[in-house]
């Protein structure tokens, strides 16, 4: 098993005509991802790389059957209207993809999402990875290079960085440890699923043996994370690497959600909230390969 | 996150309903001091800074006088606040203050929706008397639950006969918030007068960078966080990122000595994998001139003029670029890019960039070529060289080279300008190329290189395509600059002036 994407569920994807829908439709169908339809409205009947487009989600629902995700790739001022109707039409999971999405819009979708009983990952997400399985999103951006970076097996890795969810994959992989899912949470402050309910999902994957978190300053996941190891609802090792050591406060380093307000949030509080929890904080990114393989017992 | 100052804030909460204080907004003493003749009365001057703890900073002054008023604006027009002079005061009528409350509406980035700190004690300190503090959701919708806003205020001693008017505040405090599209505003105090008004006296607002566009009518220069006023630069690089959509690109200058001997350029790729690399930087002793992140697929154009920006910074020693080091963009674009810059700029200091991701060995190989004939050493690395190992490598090459830079300028080909060259208009810029020294052979090079844009017609290279789709390409053009360059047939010129640089 996996979490979240796997080889059976059926992909839709939102703006599939554009230039970003298009090349990333190229790397899901290529790495093996099940997409069966894409919507771009006034586009329906055209065919992208095979997989027919229609107007609307409910369209594509009804002609191509039942869609399990929607990957959401429009521009960023267009995903509430996107998302909101993916949601309506009944699709269960969205993946919204695109950086810059107002943070009142991501409200209103979650707004919209729990009274649908929705989930959506993003926005501001390089997307999910099951090795050897299927892709959503843009990790690996190619099809060759993400079936040569990412090797199956037993450790999920939750990121709220999406080029260090690619890259703590990888050095995983390089030192013999494979991965069963690959998620990377968004960069954002307001996000659908956050690294404590990716936890929890790996946790009720039989797949996963153990959990590699690359954090960051800013917000509360990681604090968030280590309540659910004290209250025991997290058994699983975790691993885990905090960025931003240099960083100060006020000043942002790019992800909206990595900043410093007060004294929430901070390097040294996440580090000291994980260890108190029993995960295993490193120093340096270079060390989580090591302490990965030593909380496997390998 | 776009901070908007205390008479900017109250200007919104006042187009919506919400009373606040008679005022003007002083830019010297002297109005300040025709300010407090024009309200009458006692008035307040307080600085207009993003800070918390005016008063005790002596930024909060009462006046009984306008020439006392203009006194204070004398003292406080020369503070500094961080690293912000103050150069605007509030002047406001003093108020007649019965009770203060506080008012506090931000996200709650676990519950995704708004929330609000109310507390009907209200005043200075609220941070550290959090037993005081009703903690109400809001709606992203609806806005804040009726019942639970007035069960709060019912529970208080407020006045009866106010009650009202303070709900009534506080929920136009929150429509504000959705209006402007807050991350948080704060009223503290909302207070009630001794004449039993309820009015706004002090407010912090932070909107969503994000969300600025839609709002032109709050006047943000810049929608980025910064610990001090925007400078030179950093202006400069934030209308390259306005007009060009294309990735990211963000450019902040850290606070440093030009002097200091250990300054380097930093030229990251991600948010996470930047802050990982700017810590092995910092591991390695090096001081950082400036943050900077070009990702999200950015054109080549965006990373050259991102290269540009940095190596015009006075008292670099070194260039480092590093990205999470196994990135889902071609990198062979980004390289393109720096190899312009750095080529137009004749650089001098070492430069380490670290490429690693899809395409990294046709990158180093652009890179590495492109600038073997430079003066300084250039080197890429991939996605197996680790941000320690390159900074380690980097350290090697700076303390050999010994090399420091007064920023730099860019150098044109002579053929620009000239009549027998081609030239054709692109985004942002201008195609040139270099007809006379095009024979057989460099044509033929040109148009190879040219991803199709251009074609051989009589011997010399011709634009193969039609104004728009060339104007746009400017990604290719840069690539096959630096193809010619490589190829010691220097005949092509992407023409791209930066707006205050060039």
């Amino acid at each position: 098993m996996a979490i979240i994407i796997d080889e059976t569920k059926r992909v839709l994807i939102q703006g599939i005509t554009g230039r970003e829908g298009r090349a990333r439709a190229e790397l899901m169908l290529g790495y093996g991802t099940n997409v069966v339809a894409g919507v771009t409205p006034r586009k329906g009947g055209q065919e992208v790389l095979g997989v027919p487009v229609f107007d609307t989600v409910a369209e594509a629902q009804e002609k191509a059957g039942p869609i399990d995700i929607s990957v959401v790739l429009v521009p960023a001022r267009f995903v509430e209207g996107a998302a909101t109707e993916a949601i309506e039409a009944g699709v269960k999971t969205l993946l919204l993809v695109p950086d810059r999405v107002p943070v009142w819009d991501a409200m209103r979708i979650a707004d919209t999402a729990e009274k649908h009983g929705s989930v959506f990952i993003g926005p501001n997400t390089l997307g999910v990875l099951s090795p050897d399985r299927a892709v959503i999103g843009m990790m690996g951006g190619r099809a060759e290079s993400a079936k040569k970076w990412f090797k199956r097996g037993n450790v999920g890795v939750i990121s709220r960085s999406g080029g260090m969810s690619s890259s703590t994959a990888y050095y995983l992989g390089r030192a013999g440890i494979g991965i069963s899912t690959i998620v990377h949470v968004g960069g954002d402050s307001v996000l659908g699923l956050r690294i404590p309910d990716v936890a929890l999902m790996f946790e009720d994957d039989p797949e996963t043996e153990a959990i590699v978190i690359f954090g960051e300053i800013g917000g509360s996941m990681e604090e968030d994370l280590a309540d659910l190891m004290k209250a025991g609802r997290v058994t699983k090792p975790v691993v885990a690497y905090i960025g931003g050591k240099a960083a100060k406060e006020g000043t942002r380093f790019s992800h909206a959600g990595a900043i410093i307000e007060g004294n929430r949030g901070t390097h040294a509080g996440k580090v000291k909230a994980l260890t108190e929890a029993g995960a295993t904080v490193v120093d340096g990114f270079g060390d989580l390969p090591e302490a990965a393989k030593a909380v496997l017992g390998d | 996150m776009a901070r908007l100052h205390e008479y900017q804030g109250k200007a919104a909460l006042k187009e919506r309903g919400i009373e606040v204080p008679r005022s003007g907004v002083a830019r010297s003493p002297a109005d300040a001091r025709r300010i407090a003749e024009e309200l009458g009365g006692p008035v307040v001057v307080k600085i207009q800074a993003w800070t918390t703890g005016r008063a005790s900073m002596g930024g909060v002054k009462m006046a009984d006088s306008p020439e006392e008023a203009k006194a204070h604006a004398e003292a406080m027009l020369g503070m500094k606040v961080g690293n912000f002079p103050v150069t605007e005061l509030l002047v406001e009528e003093k108020l007649d203050i019965a009770r203060e409350l506080f008012v506090s509406m931000t996200i709650d980035d676990a519950a995704r929706r708004p929330m609000m700190l109310l507390s009907l004690e209200g005043g200075t300190g609220i941070e550290e008397r959090a037993e005081a503090v009703h903690r109400l959701a809001v709606h992203v919708r609806e806005g804040i639950d009726p019942a639970a806003l007035r069960g709060a205020i019912e529970d208080s001693t407020i006045e009866p006969t106010l009650r009202d008017a303070v709900i009534g505040a506080i929920e136009k405090i929150v429509e504000t918030a959705r209006e402007i599209e807050a991350r948080s505003l704060e009223v503290n105090p909302l207070v009630i007068t001794g004449d039993g008004r309820v009015m706004a006296a002090d407010c912090r607002v932070t909107v969503d960078d994000y969300a600025v566009f839609r709002h032109p009518e709050l006047g943000i220069e810049i929608a980025r966080e910064l610990d001090h006023p925007p400078t030179a630069l950093e202006r400069i690089a934030y209308r390259v990122e306005e007009a060009d959509h294309r990735g990211t690109f963000y450019f902040a200058q850290l606070p440093h000595d030009p002097d200091d001997p250990k300054l380097v350029g930093f030229h990251g790729a991600g948010g996470g994998g930047s802050m990982m690399s700017m810590d092995a930087l910092t591991n390695a002793g090096f001081t950082i001139a400036n943050f900077t992140d070009t990702s999200g697929n950015p054109s080549s154009a965006k990373v050259y003029a991102a290269a540009r920006i940095i190596l015009s910074q006075p008292g670099l020693v070194g260039y480092f670029g590093s990205g999470s080091g196994v990135a889902s963009q071609e990198q062979f674009w980004s390289a393109y890019g720096l190899a312009k810059a750095f080529n137009e700029v004749n650089l001098s200091i070492p430069a380490v960039i670290r490429l690693g991701g899809n395409s990294e060995d046709r990158a180093v190989e652009i890179l590495n070529d492109a600038c073997r004939p430079l003066p300084a050493v250039v080197e890429g690395y991939k996605k197996d060289d680790t941000p320690a190992f390159c900074a380690e490598r980097f350290k090697t090459l700076v303390e050999q080279a010994g090399a420091r830079i007064e920023g730099t300028t860019r150098a044109v080909p002579g053929f620009v300008g000239s009549p027998g060259a081609l030239s054709a208009k692109i985004d942002r810029g201008t195609l040139w190329i270099d007809l006379e020294h095009c024979d057989a052979d460099t044509t033929a090079f040109v148009v190879e290189h040219s991803f199709g844009l251009l074609k051989d017609e009589n011997g010399k290279p011709t634009v193969a395509v039609s104004e728009d789709e060339l104007a746009g390409k400017d990604s290719e053009l840069i690539a096959c600059e630096v193809e010619c360059l490589r190829a010691g047939r220097p005949v092509v010129f992407v023409d791209i002036p930066i707006e205050g640089l060039d």
